[in-house]
């Protein structure tokens, strides 16, 4: 019952045959083996551009708005990858725009509130980093001592916001950070972050607080 | 949103913008609109680099936000003006026509810019003008500001809305996202500001400063860090202003070629008289009076009072409609149908670019056939083939290839109740609505492919194109220094002639994709302002 009649003749279809146009006996096209060609051949060319002086100044115009559009600020490029090793030329080099930096300046009253980035100033009263090359002398006046962790306390801040800005990640640089306080505060006899300059009070916010945490 | 516009909105945002903020882009056109955490999560940036991108669409006017109820602003993109980018030049072109190379600048910075305020406009446009003027001379900051004010005048650029002026409520905490709005009278004020100055010409010697202390120079630059007379006024450009010219230069090229030059000039008249009186999406100009026309015809054109009216009822008479009598006072007013819909036969297809999309793809006589179906709306096959004089199995056959592309379709009518086939009419008719909007969509994915194409060839060859940068700049240098034609000559040759040959069909071909992009570009302007007219009409 189901299946009697299969396999005889041609497939027997559901609907009339003879109406789609495949007459009776009539050799149907070979099966197809491949998919269609990509560019089916083009059987007509496409008429030609308009030249004229408005289409070549409008070419030019689009060439020149591209150009121009790449080297404005709103081109958002992303930061410059982590170098692996850290080299002595990178002090020198024209950093990359800081990547929560700004380059151009909105006026921030049209915008929300939340888009607001905080660039990251000048930290003076964070606690200091480590840059394992400086060490601190131990054999020196305790005055003179004092004076020169201040002087390289303020050389590490600077060369800490330039590391900041070849760092992405601000959970990582925090964490170095607490490592570093460790193994700096190991080697002197003061604890440097009893030292309070003051200037911690201010726009010193965190980013994070906007943002839920998960 | 179809995946064509998605596909062409993420690559104008990369290629124009970068990166970043295509994801962002990306990531608002395809899931609509949402807060900032959300999108952080999804784009998988991080959350300064989106607050970076976010706040370079919202300048440019690509993403708009909204305070929700419950205290979170959403961000929204707005594909359609996303889309728009593709036709700046048209738009810098335009003004060029219209107001000469202050105009060109002016309307140039202000789409690069996003939003500008009117001292810092005028400032940017008379220091690049200056730059172009001979040594000595300078642009006076007048003549610039005056081609601002025509610009606002005629309505082509507008002012953007404001921040609300709220008494500084110490006690509720300010919202997080200001409600911006304008009214529309005030839309296209121009400030009374005078600005005095000239354009400053950039000194070669402030180049090198320019790179080490750019902070410092872009605080210094705004003269002392006083706030211009103008703080917080914004212009952009108003693109629906631009659009409305197009269709009127389209409509009076129409007149031009079914009538002639004169009753073109009659009809442009009336639109530039009712250029700002006509509301976005009218579908006529207010009436206009036959002697307020003759009195505005352009001076070239004497021609006398009952000729004037002789073209005004030529115009009114014909078939197209496209000009209309509506009173008898002052000598008979008219106006002028400006709606593409109100037009019969439909017209988007009578458009010049139109008509060879499909004379090209099909044949002749296929478009024979398709014009033939727009006149007369409904046509059996019999007929078909009598009316275009075309062999039964031609017709046959470039009927059922129009058919698979979905340009024509069946309207069954059957005689029985029981439809079977060898009773029933089977006519063809062009559904005008479906093949525009299937046309529209072909127009965005060939863009697109256009695009990707041209990206593609660039990559290729981005070796090369360094290496004859690089040349480029050795020969500049050496020039500057005085260097002897040997020398220049030996640098040259460092690009040898098959190299040469390359860049040569490079530039060729990306000239010829960058030509065809705008070109398919009205033809997406005609069909959009169709499809969008027709939807408005009531």
């Amino acid at each position: 019952m189901a299946g009697r009649g299969r396999g005889r003749g041609r497939g027997q279809m559901t609907f009339n045959v003879e109406a789609v146009g495949i007459g009776k006996g009539d050799a149907l096209p070979p099966p197809t083996l491949q998919p269609s060609p990509l560019f089916p051949a083009l059987e007509r060319r496409a008429a030609p551009l308009p030249g004229g002086e408005e289409g070549e100044y409008m070419l030019a115009l689009k060439q020149e708005l591209r150009r121009a559009m790449r080297g404005l600020p709103y081109f958002v490029k992303p930061g410059a990858p982590r170098r692996d090793i850290e080299r002595y030329s990178d002090k020198y080099q024209l950093s990359s725009p800081v990547d929560s930096a700004i380059d151009w300046n909105p006026d921030w009253r049209r915008l929300p509130r939340e888009l607001k980035i905080r660039v990251r100033r000048l930290r003076k009263g964070r606690t200091p980093p480590l840059i394992p090359k400086q060490h601190v002398a131990l054999d020196k006046e305790e005055t003179i001592k004092k004076l020169e962790s201040l002087e390289k306390k303020e050389e590490e801040v600077t060369s800490e916001e330039e590391e900041e800005k070849e760092e992405e990640e601000e959970g990582k640089e925090e964490e170095e950070e607490e490592y570093d306080e460790e193994e700096h505060e190991e080697e002197t006899d003061y604890v440097l972050s009893y030292f309070d300059n003051g200037e911690s009070f201010g726009p010193d916010s965190d980013d994070n607080g906007d943002e839920a945490v998960y | 949103m179809t995946q064509a516009e998605l596909r062409l909105c993420s690559l104008l945002l990369q290629e124009h913008f970068g990166e970043i903020v295509e994801k962002v882009g990306n990531s608002l056109l395809r899931t609509g609109p949402r807060p900032l955490r959300l999108l952080v999560g999804d784009t998988g940036l991080l959350p300064d680099q989106v607050k970076k991108a976010l706040c370079v669409l919202i300048q440019h006017n690509l993403v708009r936000y909204e305070v929700q109820p419950r205290g979170s602003v959403e961000y929204e993109a707005r594909s359609e003006r996303i889309l728009r980018i593709l036709r700046y030049p048209r738009y810098i072109y335009t003004a060029k026509t219209l107001y000469g190379d202050p105009g060109e600048l002016l309307v140039e910075e202000l789409l690069l810019h996003g939003h500008l305020s009117m001292s810092c406009a005028v400032a940017r446009v008379a220091d690049r003008l200056t730059e172009t003027m001979e040594d000595g001379k300078t642009m006076d900051y007048s003549e610039v500001s005056s081609t601002f004010v025509r610009l606002a005048d005629t309505h082509f650029i507008q002012r953007c809305p404001m921040v609300p002026e709220s008494p500084w409520n110490a006690k509720a905490p300010p919202p997080p996202a200001p409600a911006l709005a304008i009214a529309e009278k005030d839309m296209y004020i121009v400030p009374r500001l005078s600005l005095v100055g000239k354009g400053k010409r950039r000194h070669s010697c402030d180049e090198e400063e320019e790179g080490e202390h750019k902070a410092k120079k872009q605080k210094q630059e705004g003269g002392t860090s006083e706030t211009p007379p103008d703080d917080g006024i914004y212009w952009q450009v108003n693109l629906e202003r631009f659009h409305q010219h197009f269709r009127d230069q389209a409509l009076v090229s129409a007149v031009a070629s079914r009538m002639d030059q004169t009753s073109s000039e009659v009809v442009r008249t009336m639109l530039r008289m009712s250029e700002v009186t006509t509301a976005s999406g009218a579908s006529h100009t207010q009436p206009l009076s036959s002697n307020e026309i003759f009195r505005s015809l352009p001076a070239g054109y004497n021609i006398g009072k009952q000729v004037l009216d002789q073209y005004l009822a030529l115009l009114a008479d014909d078939p197209l409609e496209f000009v209309g009598k509506s009173g008898d006072s002052g000598g008979g007013t008219y106006t002028v149908s400006i709606l593409w819909a109100s037009r019969v036969p439909p017209s988007p297809f009578q458009h010049p670019s139109l008509m060879p999309l499909l004379l090209h793809r099909f044949g002749s006589r296929c478009a024979r056939i398709f014009r033939l179906l727009l006149r007369k709306k409904h046509l059996e096959q019999k007929q078909v083939e009598d009316f275009a004089m075309i062999p039964a199995k031609e017709a046959k056959d470039m009927l059922y290839r129009m058919l698979s592309e979905n340009l024509v379709s069946l309207q069954e009518i059957p005689k029985t109740p029981d439809h079977a086939p060898s009773r029933t009419f089977y006519l063809y008719t062009v559904n005008v609505m479906a093949a525009a909007r299937m046309l529209l969509h072909r127009c965005y994915k060939s863009v697109a492919n256009l695009m990707e194409r041209r990206q593609h060839e660039t990559r290729e060859n981005k070796r090369l194109l360094e290496k004859s940068q690089r040349v480029e700049a050795i020969l500049a240098s050496m020039q500057a220094t005085g260097a002897e034609a040997a020398q220049l000559h030996e640098v040259e040759e460092m690009i040898t002639g098959p190299e040469r040959q390359q860049l040569e069909t490079l530039k060729r071909n990306v000239n010829k994709i960058d030509a065809s992009e705008n070109r398919v570009d009205e033809t997406i302007f005609v069909l959009e302002s169709f499809i969008e007219s027709t939807m408005k009409r009531p």
